[in-house]
């Protein structure tokens, strides 16, 4: 019972009222890169100048130099010396701190006889992306922070290791995810917002606009319907596709290990998974309204549950089960297994068939649950 | 409806329906509608606002679904074979429903596609070209004038070269020019074999049907060429005359009151009286006769007196 003709009255339809309607066009641009904004600068970006606690056993020009050089780094804010440990945590655990610098004792003894002492950084890293840039900057600290301060016969050691080593306690969050899983996560989380959002308005809208009554006064199929107003939209998800991609080369210097051909290829299998998804809820719908909350409320479990948000492997298993039934879960899956690991087609078909059936599922409920009378 | 005469049973029947009924919740929207139409008719459709006309229509051309009842359009089932009868049927709603966003010709070149339509560009361009908008062709249709939206419309229900017109309203907010070059259109096509029913508020379209049904409160209540209707409702009608304006309504009130009145409806300076019991009526007709500066005249019930009178007796009771 399908035809090209009806088909294609509707595709054609559809891409003209895409034209006029700059609020999907708004979206298409601005939601890719409003996201990555708030989720990659606002968010995530290089924060500095962090409140620092520095609990000193000892007021040695090592000590202050080092606290100095700290400083320096722009990463670091002093913003409390407290004398012991358990009030630094005190500090961290209400969030007024988020690093705790520990000088043992006899550091400046120790550097001088050259027994590399450790100094101990306790990192609230519960924001992984906000304490990283700052951790690493420590990384390389030690073997400058004491050049001026190494002199006479301890100038010896500026050639040598560094002379103290500094060992870093990440606390709340030690998996610590960074960047490079959130960027092309936002290319799953952009696009379940928005194609889910588009299609669901679908038939709401000539409900709402009175133009559903001449529409199933034609014959059209409920198949050529649906398809007429998925393909124009496939089109719209790899716009974005294609934004947050550059954006990622160019923006977070996101490393793309796989192929992009690869990735191509398969996103389409998510885009029309989250279409037919918000074609289903824009046959429940009532309204529009109805149509923008049930989006929501599918939208908020998928970035909660998918592993975009928290690491999967930490949740619950029931919530892992539930994860499974959201496209992002495996599209996530799919799109940092090949930009960040170099996933070939092997290593990704194990979230590929999920996608597909998600889809076939999700297009037969539609088709069942789209109407072709008024009632 | 009992006293309704049967339409002849005729082997070229397109409508044919019969125990049509429809609720919404526990609203009886339509009940027990029955109704024949022959090929090349133009069947009027009247009946107050809300009184299911539209609801009708809907379930002819299998937009809803009857809750009781069977039938056939243009020979296929009405419950079963909806897909058939929508290639066959041009469907005027009486809301506009084009898409505002797309231009004349877009919404045109749309339905063209959708019933695959012949030589479709040039058909296009032809209704274009009838309506008399070449240059605005590109108008986006949510910007014309309600009587234009109207005539976009319905030559866009006859892109298809339907066999049947179901017509919504559908010279609402038409000037009359436009009307009667509307109506003339639909003579011309049912000239040709095209049957069309027709819903309408109008009591000169009504006049320049071919037969009509007459709905109230879901109920089916006449139906049959106009003098059928008009002798069936057996209704006799005085027009009393005065000068005054200002006497004659007072008159209204009091006359509706009075034996045998079933109706009293003021038009200008004349009150239209009507009753369907005549000797009653008569008696008060002389009556008020013999009252000074007040002409009476027994005059032919008009389709508008027995309208009105039959939506007035089938009120349902509160
Ligand atoms: N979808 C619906 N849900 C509930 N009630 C409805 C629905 N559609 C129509 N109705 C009710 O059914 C009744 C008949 O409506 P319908 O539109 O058929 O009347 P109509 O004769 O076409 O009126 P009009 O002359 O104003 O166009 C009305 O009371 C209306 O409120
Ligand atoms: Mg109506």
């Amino acid at each position: 019972m399908f035809t090209w003709h009806r088909f294609l009255a509707v595709l054609i339809k559809e891409f003209v009222q895409m034209r006029r309607d700059r609020l999907t066009f708004a979206m298409m641009i601005g939601v890719p890169i409003m996201q990555l904004v708030l989720f990659g600068y606002a968010i995530n970006s290089d924060p500095k100048r962090l409140p620092t606690a520095v609990v000193s056993a000892e007021a040695s020009p090592f000590a202050r130099s080092f606290v100095r050089a700290l400083e320096n780094t722009d990463y670091y804010r002093v913003v409390a010396q407290p004398r012991t440990v358990a009030e630094a945590d005190a500090l961290v655990a209400r969030g007024q701190a988020q690093f705790v610098i520990n000088i043992p004792e006899d550091f400046s003894r120790r550097i001088q006889r050259g027994e590399r002492p450790v100094l101990l950084v306790e990192a609230d890293a519960s924001d992984p992306a906000a304490t990283g840039p700052a951790v690493s900057a420590l990384a390389t600290l030690n073997l400058r922070a004491l050049d001026n301060d190494l002199t006479g016969t301890l100038a010896a050691q500026k050639a040598g290791p560094a002379p103290f080593e500094v060992r870093v306690h990440r606390r709340y969050n030690p998996e610590g995810i960074t960047q490079y899983n959130i960027v092309p996560g936002l290319m799953g989380v952009v696009l379940t917002m928005t194609m889910i959002m588009m299609t669901s308005i679908a038939m709401t809208r000539e409900r709402e606009r009175g133009t559903m009554e001449n529409l199933l006064a034609t014959p059209v199929t409920p198949f050529e319907v649906m398809l007429g107003k998925i393909v124009p939209y496939i089109l719209v998800g790899y716009v974005q596709v294609a934004v947050i991609l550059l954006a990622a080369k160019f923006l977070f210097q996101i490393p793309m290990v796989g192929s992009l051909l690869l990735l191509t290829g398969v996103v389409v299998l998510f885009i029309a998974a989250n279409l037919a998804i918000g074609f289903t809820f824009s046959t429940v719908a009532k309204s529009q309204m109805q149509a923008m909350q049930m989006t929501m409320f599918f939208f908020l479990p998928s970035i909660l549950l998918s592993g975009f948000m928290f690491p999967f492997r930490g949740m619950p298993v029931w919530a892992q089960w539930l994860g499974e039934v959201f496209p992002l879960t495996h599209f996530l899956r799919i799109v940092r297994g090949i930009l960040l690991k170099g996933s070939g087609v092997a290593e990704i078909l194990p979230s590929v068939w999920p996608l597909a059936l998600i889809l076939a599922l999700v297009s037969v409920a539609a088709m069942r649950r789209y109407n072709r009378t008024l009632d | 409806m009992n006293a309704v005469a049967k339409p002849r049973p005729a082997n070229d029947v397109v409508i044919d329906v019969e125990g049509l009924t429809k609720r919404f919740g526990d609203k009886t929207v339509v009940d027990g509608f029955a109704l024949q139409v022959r090929r090349g008719q133009i069947y009027g459709f009247l009946g107050p606002n809300g009184s299911g006309k539209t609801t009708t229509i809907r379930m002819v051309c299998g937009l809803l679904t009857p809750d009781a009842g069977r039938g056939s359009c243009l020979g296929h089932d009405i419950l079963t074979e909806s897909a058939k009868i929508k290639r066959e049927v041009g469907y005027m709603t009486q809301k506009f429903s084009l898409y505002e966003d797309l231009s004349i010709e877009e919404n045109l070149d749309f339905i063209a596609r959708m019933y695959d339509v012949r030589d479709r560009k040039r058909r296009v361009r032809e209704t274009i070209a009838r309506l008399g908008l070449e240059s605005r062709r590109s108008q986006l249709a949510g910007t014309l004038s309600g009587g234009w939206k109207q005539r976009v419309a319905l030559a866009a229900c006859l892109l298809h070269d339907p066999q049947l017109l179901l017509l919504d309203e559908p010279t609402a907010g038409v000037d009359p020019g436009a009307r009667r070059d509307f109506w003339d259109q639909i003579h011309r096509l049912a000239g040709e074999g095209m049957t069309v029913l027709v819903s309408t508020h109008y009591m000169d379209e009504a006049e320049r049907c071919h037969a009509l049904a007459y709905i109230a409160y879901g109920k089916l209540l006449t139906h049959g060429t106009i003098p059928e209707v008009v002798a069936e409702a057996g209704l006799a009608t005085y027009e009393i005359e005065s000068p005054d304006a200002d006497s004659l309504f007072a008159l209204t009130a009091e006359i509706e009151k009075s034996p045998g009145v079933e109706m009293a409806v003021p038009f200008g300076n004349r009150l239209h009286v009507s009753g369907t019991d005549a000797a009653k009526l008569k008696a008060t007709m002389a009556e008020v006769a013999r009252r000074p500066g007040l002409a009476v005249r027994e005059v032919d019930s008009s389709l508008e007196d027995v309208f009105i009178h039959m939506m007035r007796m089938n009120q349902p009771k509160a």
